[in-house]
């Protein structure tokens, strides 16, 4: 669609993109719309914006051992296996957490936040307190999350650069033994993908 | 949220070939819903009916197959943007000029954006 020049130190746009950034700022400043109720309506569509890939990518390295050491070693070639491939998928690397770390993703906030894997980024992500914050205290943002990590429990916050889009691993909700991949998928949740919540429980989903 | 999500069920009965599954429209990427959500809220303004938006989307749909688009699905929502372009001009919200204006001043604004910083239109975008 579109040839835009892929320098990797400034933001990028697709030619698409800006168009619709085009007509929401005109139409923002004519009062046509508020940016609050679009971001309010777009963020219930979380669930329904690209593949996800992501979730059956951890389903799976939750099922398969040797997936997930591929899957931590190399994760492009690993979520290949995958069917998924793809200019915004390339050069991912998973962080994986532990009972010890708890890892999270910053920078959603251009085209490199890898929606094929992940869905849409969170509306929050783009307030730029917020993203200050998950920087400076991010076990603080995970607070306000009503998400509260032992005190034993080191947080480490990575931020994506235009080569490198990051996604976090998270852990095996207990209670799952013998789950099938596919019903394990449905507990992967977006934010447990970029680190600022926990996968669903098994009680969650029926 | 439940009145925006009334009116995006709305929409998606009322136009044709929205993609969606059991529960409503679903999209290929974030711009997609965002120029679904654009739509929603233009139609809560009164802009246009459903009925109008699907008939001019129609007539964009047929344009785009007479120069060869294959239709395949995938191709959607740009004909969904290049409605929404048409009916805001033809509505005289504003004009191709000044949406082509925004489009270069966006242009330069994520040329300037350090990667990972917010990108924010300021005025000085709009010389270049």
């Amino acid at each position: 669609m579109t040839d835009h020049h892929h320098d990797h130190d400034h933001s990028e746009l697709s030619e698409t993109e800006l168009r619709v950034r085009a007509l929401e700022s005109i139409l923002t400043e004519k009062g046509y719309i508020d940016p609050a109720a679009l971001d309010v309506l777009i963020e219930t569509y979380e669930t329904k914006v690209g593949p996800r890939n992501g979730a059956r990518v951890v389903a799976r390295a939750w099922t398969d051992p040797a997936f997930r050491a591929r899957l931590l070693a190399d994760a492009t070639p690993a979520i290949g296996e995958l069917g998924y491939a793809g200019r915004q998928g390339e050069h991912i690397v998973a962080v994986e957490n532990t009972p010890e770390l708890q890892n999270m993703v910053v920078c959603t906030l251009c085209s490199c936040y890898p929606w094929p894997v992940l869905g849409l980024p969170p509306v929050w992500y783009k307030s730029a307190p917020y993203r200050a914050k998950a920087v400076k205290d991010p076990r603080g943002v995970l607070q306000d999350f009503g998400f509260e990590l032992p005190p034993t429990t080191k947080i480490r916050v990575w931020d994506s650069t235009a080569e490198i889009r990051y996604f976090v691993l998270p852990m095996r909700p207990e209670g799952t033994e013998g789950w099938s991949e596919e019903k394990l998928s449905e507990l992967v949740t977006r934010d447990s993908m970029i680190g600022t919540g926990l996968p669903k429980q098994p009680g969650e989903v029926a | 949220m439940s009145a925006d999500r009334n009116a995006a069920q709305q929409a998606a009965h009322a136009v044709p070939g929205i993609p969606r599954d059991g529960d409503g429209p679903v999209f290929r990427a974030p711009w997609e819903a965002h120029a679904f959500a654009i739509a929603v809220s233009l139609h809560a303004r009164g802009l246009f009916t459903w009925p109008e938006w699907a008939s001019a989307l129609a007539q964009e749909i047929t344009r785009a197959q007479a120069e060869g688009d294959a239709d395949t699905g995938e191709t959607y929502y740009l004909h969904w943007l290049a409605t929404l372009e048409r009916l805001v001009a033809e509505k005289g919200v504003t004009s191709a000029t000044t949406l082509t204006r925004y489009r270069d001043a966006w242009d330069r604004a994520a040329d300037r954006t350090p990667h990972g910083r917010p990108i924010e239109l300021t005025q000085s975008d709009f010389s270049g």
